[in-house]
């Protein structure tokens, strides 16, 4: 499967690095934008990555798979990262995990047949102090119960 | 009681009004002042970093080279991910204005060429309330090109942010650089320092956030203003964090040196149901926990909570009350360290997991003595062995919590010493030791 970036995604790269001395320097921020067009980052993703940067595919690969933030493997259009670290873990953040789990009816690092929803269990997401919590996508839901947390869930079409 | 960073004025985060209440006016201040007059008012005022080590800025700004033939940087850092830390977040927030003229200020001190603000991934919509801010300061001509003509100065430099994507190793400072360049986010070997070798190789500043944040009002008002709130020697407010078994978690900007049972019982509004406090970790996970009757008399602040045995870090206080399983946190911290050990160096890639494992191990009710004297001697083998401080803090939550809470730790696992020798075999010096020794402990 051929991966090309589109126009507009190309402009955007334009712009990205000029925010940096050197195109190397904007891996991280291209890489997002791949992503975005993508969904997860393939092999031929990252390859067509160095090649508009003009750096070793190598080397794309040593950072995209370093951060849990890109993808690698596909994950679902609501992908639910519920944060179990200490804060969350004191006010039912594995509560919260289990009961994701027996709803969707999947595990953690897996996506629904029907491609809606993947789970991740998280580091700290810096919500401690509305703790427990869980990013749907770029969005957090704090002070989570389990009434609320199947809310959301069910909120989510 | 007086605020610096979070005010209590209605959309002070929008520029017209953050303008109104003499937003910006202090970057004309800083800018006809020297760069070297600008770092002497903060050498003075006391200003220590907020970002976990509490070294105090002023010096560290006075080691950037006064002259280099290579462009100069400021990092700030926004990574934030040391768990029971939430408070840079309130900033991008509720005041994103006093982090962008704070980098205005900074960056002239310093003859930076631009900064770059490094924000956590995962904090994808705070970047974004960042960004409109920044695009707004650009807009009104107060940073970039345009900001020669705003201020009547010959200085110019650009502010970009640098979204992360989710690895903890990124907030150790010269990961965050490597991470900026584009690299594998390896923390580097020092020496050299930022200051001589940062990003790209050329001299670079890195402050904290809210160290940051706080420059504005500190060149506004003088150091001496400064200087006097809280405790002398870790002057100004602090953010502090507050969660876990607390009926109101959340950030609270009071003076440091406030006491830590103020924070908890006042603040924060005590522990629900009246109950005991076991333990509490007072700066961030990598922190020595205290036990429940280690608090008292305890202030916030770097130096006062080294004499008790801990450290500031950043702020975040963790508390846990009497019914808290603290084999299970144990596990949970260290089950972080060993996710997040970048992998370079062998006793942190090693050590993290050998501790999890032994953890885990005792969380099943299949621990043994031997595990708690195996858990402290791999945690001493990591400290102070690795290139940067994250062994040290896998090592020494480890190392305090089951030394402070060794009887918790005693009642968790079984007594007799099973198969000592085999399971302490891979450091040498306790191979020697005979078995009667094991077994005392
Ligand atoms: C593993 C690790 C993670 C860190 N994470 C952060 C962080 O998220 N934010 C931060 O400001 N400092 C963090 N630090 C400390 C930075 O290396 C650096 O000391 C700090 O940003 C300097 O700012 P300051 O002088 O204003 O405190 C971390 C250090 C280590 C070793
Ligand atoms: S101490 Fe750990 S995180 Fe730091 S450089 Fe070494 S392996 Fe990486
Ligand atoms: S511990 Fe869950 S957000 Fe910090």
């Amino acid at each position: 499967m051929d991966f090309k970036f589109t126009e507009e995604n190309l402009s955007r790269i334009e712009s990205v690095r000029k925010k940096y001395p050197d195109s190397k320097a904007a891996l991280m921020p291209v890489l997002y934008i791949a992503q975005e067009q993508n969904g997860y980052i393939t092999r031929e993703v990252m390859d067509e990555v160095a090649l508009v940067l003009g750096i070793k595919a190598v080397d794309v690969l040593g950072v995209a798979t370093f951060y849990t933030m890109y993808h690698t493997s596909p994950v679902g259009k609501y992908h639910l990262q519920v944060c179990t670290n200490v804060s969350c873990m004191l006010k039912g953040g594995y509560e919260m995990l289990e009961e994701t789990v027996k709803k969707l009816g999947i595990g953690v690092n897996e996506v629904t047949p029907d491609g809606k929803f993947s789970i991740e269990e998280v580091e700290c997401m810096g919500s401690c102090g509305t703790a427990p919590m869980m990013a749907v996508n770029n969005d957090y839901f704090e002070n989570l119960t389990k009434e609320k947390l199947n809310e959301i869930l069910d909120s989510l079409k | 009681m007086e605020k610096i960073l979070l005010l209590d004025i209605p959309n002070y985060h929008r520029i017209d009004v953050y303008r109104e209440h003499g937003g910006y006016e202090t970057v004309k201040k800083a800018y006809s002042m020297s760069p070297d007059e600008v770092i002497d008012e903060v050498k003075k005022s006391g200003l220590r970093g907020r970002g976990g080590a509490s070294f105090l800025t002023g010096l560290k700004w006075s080691f950037m080279p006064k002259t280099s033939d290579k462009p100069k940087y400021l990092c700030i850092n926004g990574d934030e991910s040391e768990p029971g830390s939430f408070k840079d977040r309130q900033i991008f927030e509720f005041n994103p204005h006093a982090l962008i003229e704070g980098a205005l200020i900074a960056c002239y001190a310093i003859q930076a060429k631009a900064a770059y603000i490094y924000v956590r991934g995962e904090y994808h919509n705070w970047i974004e309330m960042l960004q409109k801010a920044l695009d707004d300061a650009y807009s009104m001509g107060l940073v970039g090109e345009k900001m020669k003509e705003t201020f009547q100065t010959p200085y110019e430099c650009n502010i970009y942010i640098h979204k992360g994507a989710g690895a903890y190793i990124c907030g150790e400072e010269s990961s965050l650089m490597n991470s900026i360049e584009g690299k594998r986010p390896y923390p580097r070997v020092k020496p050299p320092f930022p200051a001589q070798n940062g990003l790209w190789g050329c001299p670079t500043t890195i402050n904290n956030v809210e160290t940051i944040s706080n420059i504005p009002a500190i060149i506004k008002n003088g150091w001496q203003w400064f200087s006097r709130i809280g405790e002398p020697r870790h002057p100004g407010t602090l953010l502090f964090g507050v969660s876990g078994h607390v009926m109101k978690p959340g950030v609270y900007e009071l003076p440091s040196g406030v006491l830590l049972t103020d924070l908890i019982y006042n603040y924060a509004g005590g522990v629900p149901g009246g109950k005991k406090i076991k333990c509490v970790i007072p700066g961030g996970s990598s922190m020595p926990p205290l036990r429940g009757d280690q608090i008292e008399g305890v202030k916030m602040d770097a130096e006062s909570l080294k004499a008790a045995g801990s450290a500031i870090g950043t702020g975040g206080v963790i508390v846990m009350d009497e019914d808290t399983d603290l084999v299970r946190v144990l596990a949970r911290i260290t089950k972080f360290y060993y996710h997040e050990s970048c992998g370079q160096c062998t006793p942190c890639r090693e050590g993290t997991g050998w501790m999890l494992k032994a953890l885990n191990r005792i969380a099943r009710g299949q621990g043994t003595t031997s595990d708690l004297e195996l858990l402290i001697d791999v945690a001493k083998n990591i400290e102070g062995n690795t290139v940067c401080a994250l062994g040290d803090a896998a090592a020494w939550p480890v190392k305090f919590m089951i030394t402070r809470f060794r009887d918790e730790f005693e009642k968790a696992v079984k007594k007799e010493v099973v198969m000592p020798v085999a399971s302490m075999v891979h450091s040498m010096r306790h191979t020697a030791l005979p078995l009667a020794e094991l077994k005392k402990n």
